[in-house]
């Protein structure tokens, strides 16, 4: 069991080490995604939940990409984990991506348990989204609602590793 | 620079304004008077032989308040007759979100058969009073005397998708606790919701 885990878990890094593209989108559960959220090191991530339902989220996502844009070159990865569905995998998540020329990494969590897990991304969320969290090994910010572009910049410009 | 540090600030001010206010579990909670979609203005105090009150926050457009209308009825029609009816109040300002207006409301309450009254927060006072950060957020009050307390915030269910795949039906339990004058547990829940749309 310990060894299948360690698999996965190879396997999850595997794929974000190789970089996936936009519309190869994971479908995870919360212990599956836990790992990739804990993962404070030199780089810098900004980790993004969102859905294509939802309009701040749906708003704020060019500055997202504008963002990604600037900074992905450098110690840096943005996240982006969709609340949709996984029936809507398909016909709203890839369109969305596409639509959008989203190429930061695409998660879908497809699990229910959300009074179970909200708690363990930050004690501080009550669960509306959409919610950015950007952190490295020092540093640490969590925001429920929106982010402006100037905001973001401000953040990262700080706190990126060189 | 220094600006744009300053509005960062203010904004994170605000933020922590908003989600700092609200009522928890314990609070006495304040009545109000919100315009029905009949057009009738209601208040918890109408309500004189409940025992409580459901008071859930949802509005017209999020696609997790739609996923729990059947749900929200089920509740009204299992409950009002043991002394818990169902209020669902709109929270959201009518001009960020145009779909969550008091003329859509008055629609869709009548598309779903609302067995409830559905309730207009003009201004969103009694939003922010209750301290609701996304919809559906339910608040369960107990009526003691003629006061109303609150025993239960969160979620309806622990499974927005799938109403076939609910395991713990979390104010079903928290009201079957209160008529058994027991104290809910849990007696606060957290579920993914779409954010108060709040007048700029």
């Amino acid at each position: 069991m310990k060894t299948l885990r360690l698999i996965l878990l190879l396997f999850i890094l595997g794929t974000f080490a190789a970089g996936i593209s936009a519309q190869n989108v994971p479908v995870l559960n919360f212990a599956q995604l836990e790992p990739i959220l804990n993962n404070r090191n030199d780089t810098t991530y900004v980790i993004n939940f969102w859905a294509t339902w939802c309009k701040p989220c749906v708003k704020e996502m060019p500055d997202l990409m504008k963002i990604n844009q600037k900074f992905k070159n450098r110690k840096f990865k943005m996240i982006l984990v969709s609340m949709d569905f996984d029936i809507h995998l398909q016909t709203k998540v890839i369109p969305f991506i596409n639509e959008q020329n989203i190429d930061a990494d695409v998660i879908l969590l497809n699990d229910s348990k959300q009074h179970e897990w909200i708690n363990k991304v930050n004690e501080d969320w009550t669960g509306a989204i959409p919610i950015t969290v950007i952190h490295n090994k020092e540093f640490y910010f969590f925001r429920e609602g929106e982010i402006t572009f100037d905001e973001l910049n401000e953040l990262i410009t700080k706190n990126i590793q060189q | 620079m220094k600006r744009s540090f300053l509005v960062l600030i203010l904004s994170i001010l605000s933020f922590s304004f908003i989600y700092a206010d609200g009522y928890k579990v314990g609070d006495k909670a304040t009545d109000f008077s919100l315009k029905n979609v009949d057009g009738t203005m209601v208040r918890m105090n109408d309500f004189e032989d409940a025992r409580g009150i459901v008071v859930i926050f949802t509005c017209n457009h999020c696609p997790y308040s739609v996923l729990y209308e059947d749900r929200i009825i089920a509740l009204d029609k299992k409950y009002k007759e043991k002394g818990f009816p169902v209020l669902a109040i709109s929270p959201n300002d009518p001009v960020k979100q145009p779909e969550d207006s008091y003329e859509n409301m008055i629609i869709r309450a009548e598309e779903k058969g609302f067995t409830f009254p559905y309730l207009w927060d003009e201004g969103q006072r009694i939003t922010k009073v209750y301290g609701a950060s996304r919809t559906p957020h339910v608040f369960l009050l107990e009526k003691v005397d003629s006061e109303y307390f609150v025993r239960y915030i969160g979620a309806i269910d622990d499974n927005s998708k799938s109403p076939a795949d609910v395991e713990e039906k979390f104010v079903e339990n928290a009201i079957n606790a209160l008529l058994a004058n027991e104290k809910p547990d849990p007696d606060f829940t957290k579920a993914i919701g779409c954010t108060i749309k709040w007048a700029e």
